[in-house]
């Protein structure tokens, strides 16, 4: 995706429906794509959502390959934190405030100083989490709002269509 | 389904409906008997297996009804290494589902050597443990083996080797495909001079009894079956017991008493009806079969506590909830040049089997085990667990991820565990399950015989791996064990009320009419595959109570 279509869907419509969500998981694949086409957040409000944005795009890098941002795990962690992880909601907010303590936008550091910054923060509960969650988005099933255009499931190789036939590998065949 | 009133005296009430009450449930109904089976877990998708959920992440963290595993938040437990420690929070768990473990399960379904009946007199017994003889011979048990692999539908091997039980009838279908790592495994065995067979398992590979043979989805365990192609008690066993129109099943029934009348017989249940606010339900019975698990079973019979059996129900011995053999393991793990692909087919495509017999003398432990040849990690799994050698973000780590994403396999090993009378599942005297009872207390530290036993097959285990090729290869470090799904030995067979739980028919000693048949049973672990013998004891088991009920005295 490019960076046009990404800034587009940061500076989308704040959402509603929150509780809409919580109640339909999990079939909220529907409104994972709703979400995503109008580039509405439920959690997040804007700001945060880019300063999250930012830190998944250092745990899991665009690099000659996709990474969390073109992925837009942005949006599965934001599903997230109203559907299964609405118990890290607190672990977001606190995050994001402390994170406010130490710059006034992350988001706009430049990326060596954010992976020090990142480094000096490694061992919170609040890293931990965005790290897990990067990686969830990563490689869960695209309907869940991240791993788009299954970006995840290709770099490692994952062929996700459950139904194979032996050899699987370079080792058994006949 | 039949339906039962609770206050109808029902032949059998079954108290689970996993490897053991399933079969017990079916040859009783089969037999024409009424029972009533009750399982504490949800549905799952009993009779629309069609729906279940291949979705790793909803797996991951499924809806309260979804749950096909108990969850340690509410099926409450705690763990100590020993009796001088305060327990802390447990993360036990087991199957909870219409079918129990079997849904979800791995399905090796290795029988047990004959000498594995009778350790004590063939091998001596060990200072500081239970090891006995059970009360029941492999002879006497292989016609049930031969029965429940045949009925319940196994695939493996015919291969004649003293390494695997002799058997009366070869397996009803061909095995598994062996995977790459199984490939990795026989080069190894070559250079190495060890046997190595294609695993036995309760997943058919063609259409078998009206199901259809396995599609290798590669999300197996721990996901429930699409096709039914995995042999669970939920798609072999209970859809026979319930067409008789003699059994009920009972899903979201929380058993949390077996009543007793003043002569000390069973009359029946009391269980939560957790859809109805888990309203209290009494469930009269004639005679009450206890198939909850290796660690549920101990637990309700200590919370069946009366006037009568103040120490719990069945435990005149004191040996309820005593000799817990929960599981051991570890292995290692290598990358190897090109893409195994694990994450396709079944957990476990072969076994080293050169290492089942006990041989104390040249290697310095008592007991054996079984390594499996496996690497299946979902994409979400390897991610959270990350590259070997790696950071565990950034760059580094999304360069390494991806160079060894379908490259790793890992050497599981399943390794005897001596019974330890202080091992144990007892009343924590303080936490409570979300029903408000006692939960669950695991003591547990392995003898140090058991240790030994670890590392060596850790030390195996990486020589495999690079005679098999590997370019790097890394081992785990010796665990002990916290608890699982494969715990046994809480309430032993025996001939010896003194010494027992139940005799050799699984007839409480202190209670004529009470079964108690599952893992609990075991006197000694075997190679901690328990699954295919926890079948064969609930055959023979139910063959026994149904020629004793048609007598009219299952006392007997």
């Amino acid at each position: 995706m490019n960076d046009s279509r990404r800034n587009f869907l940061l500076k989308g419509f704040s959402a509603s429906g929150a509780a809409w969500l919580a109640a339909n998981w999990p079939r909220q694949a529907a409104a994972a794509e709703k979400a995503q086409a109008m580039g509405a957040f439920t959690f997040f409000t804007r700001p945060q959502a880019a300063e999250i944005d930012a830190i998944a795009a250092q745990v899991y890098p665009t690099t000659d390959t996709p990474g969390a941002r073109e992925a837009q795990v942005i949006y599965f962690i934001d599903l997230a934190l109203v559907t299964f992880a609405a118990d890290k909601q607190k672990v977001y907010t606190d995050g994001l405030a402390d994170l406010a303590t130490r710059t006034k936008s992350f988001a706009a550091m430049p990326a060596a100083g954010q992976v020090a910054l990142l480094n000096g923060i490694q061992a919170t509960d609040f890293f931990k989490t965005v790290r897990d969650h990067t990686i969830m988005g990563m490689f869960a099933a695209p309907w869940h709002g991240g791993n788009f255009g299954k970006a995840g499931w290709r770099q490692i190789g994952y062929d996700d269509s459950l139904n194979f036939r032996a050899p699987f590998g370079a080792y058994d065949q006949a | 389904m039949k339906k039962y009133n609770p206050a109808e005296d029902v032949d059998f009430v079954v108290i689970g409906s996993g490897a053991a009450g399933a079969v017990m449930a079916k040859q009783l109904a089969v037999a024409g008997f009424s029972v009533v089976v009750m399982e504490q877990g949800p549905w799952g998708a009993y009779g629309h297996e069609q729906d279940y959920n291949k979705d790793e992440l909803s797996n991951r963290f499924p809806a309260e009804d979804d749950m096909l595993l108990s969850d340690p938040r509410r099926q409450t437990n705690t763990f100590r290494r020993n009796a001088n420690e305060k327990a802390g929070p447990g993360h036990h768990s087991y199957g909870c589902v219409v079918g129990g473990g079997t849904v979800t399960y791995g399905a090796s379904s290795w029988r047990h050597l004959p000498w594995e009946f009778n350790e004590a007199s063939r091998f001596g017994t060990i200072a500081g443990t239970g090891v006995a003889d059970w009360p029941v011979s492999y002879d006497e048990i292989e016609p049930y083996y031969s029965q429940a692999e045949w009925e319940i539908g196994i695939s493996g091997p015919n291969i004649k080797t003293p390494l695997i039980a002799p058997m009366s009838r070869p397996y009803p279908l061909k095995p598994l495909p062996v995977k790459s790592s199984g490939a990795l495994l026989m080069k190894a065995a070559d250079k190495l001079k060890l046997t190595v067979t294609p695993n036995v398992a309760a997943i058919i590979t063609e259409p078998y009894n009206g199901r259809a043979g396995c599609i290798n989805c590669g999300a197996c365990s721990g996901y429930g079956c699409q096709v039914k192609a995995r042999s669970s008690s939920a798609v072999a066993l209970l859809p026979i017991a319930v067409a008789t129109g003699n059994c009920e099943i009972r899903a979201f029934s929380y058993v949390r008493e077996i009543t007793v009348d003043a002569s000390g017989r069973a009359t029946g249940v009391t269980y939560f009806e957790k859809k109805n606010n888990n309203r209290e339900v009494f469930q009269k019975a004639k005679c009450v079969v206890l198939s909850a698990n290796g660690t549920e079973t101990p637990r309700l019979l200590l919370l069946s506590r009366s006037n009568r059996f103040k120490d719990g129900l069945a435990n005149s011995s004191g040996l309820v909830g005593k000799f817990l053999m929960s599981g051991n393991g570890g292995g290692a793990s290598g990358l190897f040049p090109d893409p195994l692909n694990e994450y396709k087919g079944c957990v476990t495509g072969a076994a080293v089997l050169s290492y089942v017999p006990n041989d104390t003398k040249a290697r310095g432990f008592y007991g054996g085990g079984r390594m499996t040849a496996r690497g299946q990690m979902s994409p979400i799994q390897y991610g959270l667990a990350g590259p070997h050698g790696a950071p565990s973000w950034g760059a580094d780590y999304k360069k390494a991820l991806i160079e060894q994403a379908n490259r790793r396999m890992t050497l599981v090993n399943f390794i005897s565990q001596l019974p330890v009378e202080t091992n144990m599942v007892d009343l924590d005297p303080e936490a409570k399950d979300a029903w408000g009872l006692p939960a669950m207390r695991i003591t547990s530290t392995s003898h140090e015989n058991d240790f030994k036993a670890m590392q060596f097959f850790i030390d195996r285990s990486v020589d495999i791996l690079h005679a098999a090729g590997a370019t790097q290869v890394w081992a785990d470090k010796v665990s002990d064990s916290r608890g699982g799904a494969h715990s046994r030995g809480t309430a032993r067979m025996g001939n010896d009320p003194r010494v027992s739980v139940v005799n050799k028919y699984h007839r409480a000693h202190d209670v004529p009419n009470l079964f108690v048949v599952d893992g609990s049973s075991f006197v000694t672990g075997g190679r901690n595959h328990p699954t295919m013998t926890i079948s064969a004891l609930a055959y023979r088991c139910a063959d026994h109570l149904v020629k004793a009920a048609r007598t009219g005295n299952i006392t007997i």
